[in-house]
């Protein structure tokens, strides 16, 4: 059963050559994608995911931004009583970024030369743990993280 | 959580937009919310993909913002019909869309649903106007059968088409122009767009029925004749008409939504592709 997910582009990056390749994989995965469109600032993108009632959000950086937008919009996700929304990245994020980033609730950080497929499996799994009733969302414990 | 469902029609009314956002979603699942119908102000937008209707859109949105409107979108796209997904980036070219709090934008996939979203759709605009959005638009892309359904569930109806195009005599086939109020030739800032404006109205004087048709120049990216349009459509007066035509579109839909949904229908499918039964032997047994 496909979900309804957010790709987003968070700040001032114009490359979504990434994101539209992920946006289209979802969509060949059953998913219906909401795509943002480039420069949008995080309380934007909340508000995509809030008005387009998403399950997910999948943040695509590439301009070395990351540290400061990742967890900007985590936390207004927070703060907008949307800690059950799943949060994911991809693009240009070094691998010393990557731990502070899944402390603030990001569950999968995917960089160059992932695999369309791995994604998919990661929204699969994301949906079983909901289901469970385990810890995916943002605000949830950060305990669990996709590798 | 534990709210019920009149307690988040409540909370959307109050205008919180994530219990909006979950009702759509609960609507879209099936759920028949308890709202009883009231008059909501529908402009349904069609036309040819590449016209520029979600552009189109955004800029009209900002006018309405400036005039005090509250406006809500219902941007419909199509499903994959291999993978069922869909790729919905109508709202991306409304930047206005993402911040104003008179603003709320929702994608729509049309497909995973027998029938198509037609069911659902009146009750989505219903929640809206409870929850106090005085403008509605719904956004499809224009061509076919079901994308003249969709646009029937407004009570206004604007097709938009660019300049050099020829597409409006694809949507003469397709009987959209029979049901639209208005015409707008978006990208007027190209050459040609007056020349595709004249001959439209030139065809339609040759009609009896499209005579009293408007045809106006746009330009969504200079936001040249965006005003003038607003007003235009705010004084759109229901034409009998185009509306019975509208309304017998809906009375068709809820009717393949019926069919569709019919649980025997797969039996039936069967039987009618081995020989068993014939058309007219189905039609009696659905």
């Amino acid at each position: 059963m496909g979900m309804r997910i957010v790709i987003a582009k968070p700040g001032l990056d114009g490359h979504d050559r990434g994101a539209k390749v992920i946006a289209r994989a979802l969509r060949d995965a059953g998913h219906e994608v909401i795509y943002t469109g480039l420069r949008r600032k995080p309380s934007e993108i909340v508000r995509v995911v809030m008005d387009e009632d998403a399950v997910a959000v999948g943040l695509s950086t590439l301009s070395g931004a990351h540290n400061v937008l990742i967890p900007k919009v985590c936390e207004e996700l927070i703060a907008n009583n949307m800690s059950d929304i799943v949060v994911f990245a991809g693009g240009i994020i070094p691998e010393s970024d990557r731990e502070h980033l899944y402390s603030l609730g990001v569950r999968a950080i995917f960089g160059p030369g992932t695999q369309t497929n791995s994604i998919i499996e990661f929204l699969e799994t994301i949906s079983k743990r909901k289901e469970s009733d385990l810890e995916v969302g943002v605000g949830d414990n950060p305990g669990w993280r996709w590798d | 959580m534990g709210l019920t469902i009149a307690q988040r029609i409540e909370l959307a009314k109050e205008g919180n937009r994530r219990e909006l956002g979950k009702l759509l979603s609960l609507i879209e699942s099936g759920v028949k919310l308890p709202i009883n119908p009231s008059n909501p102000w529908v402009l349904g937008v069609t036309g040819p993909p590449g016209v520029g209707k979600s552009t189109l859109i955004g800029v009209m949105i900002e006018e309405w913002v400036k005039r005090g409107e509250k406006v809500a979108v219902l941007a419909v796209d199509p499903s994959s019909p291999r993978s069922g997904g869909a790729l919905l980036a109508d709202r991306m070219r409304m930047s206005s869309a993402d911040s104003s709090k008179s603003v709320f934008v929702r994608s729509l996939a049309t497909r995973n649903h027998p029938g198509g979203l037609i069911p659902f759709l009146d009750h989505m605009i219903n929640l809206l106007e409870l929850c106090g959005w005085s403008r509605i638009i719904i956004e499809t892309v224009g061509g076919g059968q079901s994308e003249i359904r969709i646009v029937a569930f407004a009570d206004r109806v604007m097709l938009v088409d660019g300049p050099d195009r020829g597409d409006i005599i694809q949507a003469e086939k397709a009987g959209i122009i029979e049901l639209a109020d208005l015409v707008v030739i978006n990208k007027s800032d190209l050459p040609n767009a007056q020349n595709a404006a004249n001959s439209i109205k030139t065809s339609f004087d040759y009609s009896n029925n499209n005579r009293d048709k408007l045809v106006i120049l746009t330009s969504a990216l200079n936001k040249t004749g965006i005003s003038e349009l607003i007003d235009v459509v705010e004084m759109l007066e229901i034409d009998e008409e185009r509306n019975s035509l509208r309304i017998k579109e809906r009375l068709l839909s809820a009717w393949d939504f019926l069919l569709l949904s019919n649980p025997a229908l797969n039996d039936i499918l069967l039987d009618l592709e081995s020989g068993r039964i014939n058309l007219d032997e189905a039609l009696s047994r659905l």
